[in-house]
């Protein structure tokens, strides 16, 4: 039998009635193998104002490029300290954070390899159904062979890859700007 | 209406691995459907890019008993004293399109309590919060699929949409499937509540039959003698594509 997929509905404003209990914006305790890193951020809306009341989800590899699934049948090592999912609520000024570790190359349709990246899917009041994004990483030099980068307008690439905080090489930054001039590039799949 | 392109031919120059079929056409709200006013401002105005399922899709976190305590599906237990309102059992299966049960998955819930009030710091609606009740529950779903919990029917509450607007009673609910192209937030109704045909978050859904699909139904057998009347909610994920082998009548 046939069923079709249940329609999406907003998390509306009370999410963190529901999610906070299961916040994890620490991904990578210690003895996770890796570099560590920090993705910081914040959520704007069409108007520039930050988003308080949303939901930033990442999930990701390991940093064998690895996830931490069964349906991952690569030979490479699984990390039991991590396991890639983490969830940050949005502060006061839109802000989200996550510390990690920076993912390995995991393999891309037809057997080509994708850069480095993090998934984020991004859930708040006024959504009727959740943004599907990616996070890319500055000075990577396989983004330029990307395969989903490259379905992006040059144009809008540099939407989906963070930037080296001031000083700090090991904190990324990178903002989700769910509508206007620099929109963030989202996904539908 | 932004953000909603299909763009078929780059699904099938980069082909899918063990890909999921996209969501049934008018099944999905849009982004932005301006009698909900929050859309206006919180909606992709530039087109969506069709993404091929990657690992990076179809894999997705993976939860387990550690991350779920068994009295969080009971939300009239979570404090020392019983919480007011009408007791339910809410309960049913978590399938994918193919009908094949999705199992050991994380369900989480959260809920206005009885009289209409979440306990969250910017609800401000005239209604008394209620001591012994939070309204979060989570629960993993079993081999079958199934999935159940405690606890009360949660009012309508008044919201600043438009004049004289209320939400109609729902539960919200949020699902980890198997792979991250599952993922799903929805809200659950109740049967014969007048004010679904007001409520523009219902309405958003294009699709009729899927609107009363998000409508649960009385279930006689799962209510409790003396204690507890039941609701019965089925929720259907996303499917995987059917082998080319089936696709000769298409």
């Amino acid at each position: 039998m046939s069923l079709i997929t249940t329609s999406s509905q907003t998390v509306g404003p009370y999410v963190k009635i529901g999610f906070e209990s299961l916040a994890i914006e620490d991904l990578a305790p210690a003895g996770a193998t890796g570099e560590r890193i920090t993705l910081t951020g914040r959520v704007l809306d069409g108007d520039g104002e930050p988003v308080n009341d949303g939901v930033v989800e990442i999930w990701q590899a390991n940093a064998h490029g690895k996830y931490a699934h069964p349906e991952d049948a690569q030979d490479k090592p699984l990390d039991t300290a991590f396991r890639g999912f983490g969830r940050s609520l949005t502060r006061t000024d839109g802000g989200f954070r996550f510390t990690t570790i920076k993912p390995g190359a995991v393999p891309g349709p037809g057997g080509a390899t994708q850069a480095p990246h993090i998934v984020v899917t991004v859930f708040m009041r006024g959504l009727l159904k959740h943004l599907i994004t990616r996070v890319y990483f500055p000075d990577e030099p396989t983004n330029a062979d990307d395969l989903v980068l490259k379905l992006v307008p040059q144009e809008r690439r540099a939407s989906l890859i963070a930037k080296h905080a001031p000083g700090d090489k090991a904190v990324l930054e990178w903002n989700v700007v769910v509508q206007g001039k620099d929109e963030t590039v989202f996904f539908d799949y | 209406m932004g953000g909603e392109i299909l763009n078929t031919v780059t699904e099938k120059m980069l082909g899918a691995i063990a890909g999921y079929r996209r969501p049934y056409f008018e099944s999905q709200p849009p982004y932005l459907y301006p009698p909900y006013r929050s859309t206006v401002k919180r909606s992709p105005s530039r087109p969506l890019i069709l993404l091929p399922h990657t690992l990076s899709e179809i894999t997705g976190p993976v939860f387990g008993y550690d991350d779920v305590k068994p009295t969080d599906c009971d939300l009239t237990r979570q404090h020392d004293g019983d919480p007011l309102g009408e007791r339910i059992v809410v309960s049913g299966r978590l399938l994918d399109e193919n009908s094949r049960p999705v199992a050991h998955a994380l369900v989480e819930l959260w809920q206005a309590n009885a009289a209409g009030r979440y306990r969250h710091v910017v609800d401000d609606h005239d209604a008394p919060l209620d001591p012994n009740f939070t309204g979060c529950g989570r629960v993993l779903t079993d081999s079958e699929g199934r999935y159940r919990f405690v606890t009360i029917k949660p009012g309508a509450y008044p919201w600043r949409n438009h004049y004289n607007a209320w939400r109609p009673a729902h539960l919200h609910f949020s699902l980890f499937g198997i792979g991250l192209v599952q993922r799903l937030v929805t809200q659950m109704y109740f049967p014969g509540d007048p004010l679904l045909g007001y409520d523009p978050m219902y309405n958003s859904v294009p699709d009729e039959k899927a609107r009363l699909r998000m409508i649960s139904t009385f279930d006689w057998e799962n209510t409790i003698p003396d204690n507890a009347l039941a609701f019965r909610y089925d929720i259907v994920l996303r499917g995987r594509d059917a082998t080319p082998m089936d696709s000769t009548r298409s």
